[in-house]
């Protein structure tokens, strides 16, 4: 029961916060046609479609359509993540503002995560000390002992930052990993000036990951290239190549400049309720 | 061949030749990137525990293991000599293979042998074995709790310990899969 009060609080702090942001809540569709095309996100077939891995899609339409200050709490769906912190159905808090870019989004989530540890009275253990900000290029050069923004390595980058990086960042404080290789950018600007960089950060707290944000890309004729070498990739690797999905191609053309933030629900409330499991809050 | 997402605790794989078994597993995922599953393995040959992580695109040998019925036939130097229960094909294994099973095992015995490409890897015993007391303290009479203990051996040297009530001459039970007293089935 102490999880479904927290996970209650929780959900109002959250909606309390956007709300006096001038965000709205909306809801999008849980099944797609066609899901975000990532190369390393499976998703659930249902009926003719799939559930959807994540809102980000839906989102960046109602953006193109005017919308400007957006979030959304929904679950979402991933094929065959299972484990400690994965479960293939699990919550997830998206949000959206436009005219804006990844720093603003790091701004609002210091904010929203300042409300909802505020509303709780107690400090958990991962909020002890201030934020501690890292570039990708600074935590693996000195953790790992390489530079994977000069020198792009996706195998050694994924089993360095599981074995390497993660262990060795601070449990104290809310900790983020910023500006990643442009080789891992997915739906993410490149920085202007230094196209090797992608707008990319990721939270992690007490050594979780708990949200992944960018400085949008609104570029459609740049997103197409992507999904579609994504696509080529993942054939190689005997994955299903999911349809592109045009409309949001399209919805591109007309979307403003916008920063996006990705927050895992329920491993936010392992940190808050100090569980070591995230079935514990399910 | 097993896909990286087959793998789980308990099942045997083959590395690098040997055969090995997961003794812990853990998907993990980092943000965006490619599912890796995190092993603990031990090496069934050389007892040897390790970490390995796999990525989700690579393949995993299975181990080819094979379990086959045995008769406990006679003993040889330091060898145990081992009859397989359908073709009669005679097996050694030196007392260094056998570990502390070398002191239970008694005429006849029915033995379990796990192979590995035909090489001998493990023994498993029946459960209970019954043997004598040959040497403890005369224990005092009328004493039957069991939760003191004290020094015995059995006819092969094999040290247990034992409830006070048991005297030299007592047959007792040993679990094999402990090397512990389990009862005692006949006073000497």
């Amino acid at each position: 029961m102490t999880s479904l009060y927290s996970r209650d609080s929780l959900m109002q702090a959250v909606r309390a916060f956007f709300r006096s942001e001038g965000f709205r809540e909306v809801e999008t569709p849980l099944i797609l046609k066609t899901p975000c095309m990532e190369l390393h996100i499976d998703a659930i077939a249902a009926g003719d479609g799939f559930l959807r891995t994540s809102p980000e899609m839906s989102h960046k339409k109602l953006l193109a359509r005017g919308a400007e200050k957006i979030f959304e709490i929904g679950k979402c769906f991933r094929l065959g993540e299972k484990g400690r912190l994965h479960n293939p159905e699990y919550t997830m808090l998206e949000w959206y503002r436009v005219d804006s870019d990844y720093g603003t989004a790091l701004v609002d989530t210091q904010n929203l995560l300042a409300e909802v540890v505020n509303c709780r009275g107690d400090v958990p253990r991962a909020f002890s000390k201030g934020w501690k900000i890292w570039t990708i290029a600074e935590v693996f050069e000195e953790f790992a002992g390489w530079n994977p923004v000069e020198e792009f390595d996706a195998d050694r980058f994924d089993l360095d930052l599981l074995e390497k990086v993660e262990p060795a960042l601070p449990r104290n404080c809310p900790v983020v990993l910023k500006d990643y290789p442009a080789k891992l950018c997915a739906l993410a600007r490149l920085k202007r000036g230094d196209p090797k960089i992608a707008e990319r950060w990721e939270l992690y707290l007490d050594g979780i990951e708990i949200a992944n944000a960018y400085s949008e890309l609104t570029d459609p004729v740049e997103q197409r290239d992507r999904f579609e070498s994504c696509g080529k990739q993942r054939r190689a690797l005997g994955k299903v190549v999911y349809p592109l999905d045009e409309e949001f191609i399209q919805a591109l053309e007309t979307m403003p400049s916008a920063s996006g933030v990705a927050l895992g629900v329920d491993r936010l409330l392992m940190i808050l309720t100090g569980v070591k499991h995230i079935s514990d809050v399910l | 061949m097993y896909n990286a997402s087959d793998l789980k605790k308990g099942l045997k794989i083959e590395i690098d030749g040997d055969p090995c078994v997961i003794t812990d597993f853990q998907f993990s995922k980092p943000g965006k990137g490619q599912s890796i599953y995190r092993c603990k393995i031990r090496n069934l040959s050389t007892g040897n525990s390790f970490d390995k992580s796999y990525r989700s695109v690579e393949k995993v040998k299975k181990a080819s293991l094979e379990s086959r019925d045995f008769t406990f036939s006679y003993q040889a130097g330091d060898d145990f000599v081992f009859s397989d229960n359908s073709t009669y094909e005679e097996i050694h294994l030196s007392t260094e293979q056998l570990g502390d099973n070398q002191y239970f095992i008694v005429e006849d015995m029915q033995v379990e042998i796990l192979f590995h490409n035909e090489k001998a890897l493990d023994l498993t015993l029946p459960n209970f074995v019954e043997k004598e007391i040959t040497d403890t303290e005369p224990g005092a009479r009328g004493d039957t709790t069991t939760n003191c203990n004290k020094p015995a051996k059995i006819d092969n040297g094999y040290e247990i310990a034992v409830p006070i009530f048991i005297n030299e001459g007592d047959i007792i039970r040993i679990d094999t899969r402990t090397g512990a007293y389990a009862d005692r089935v006949s006073k000497g």
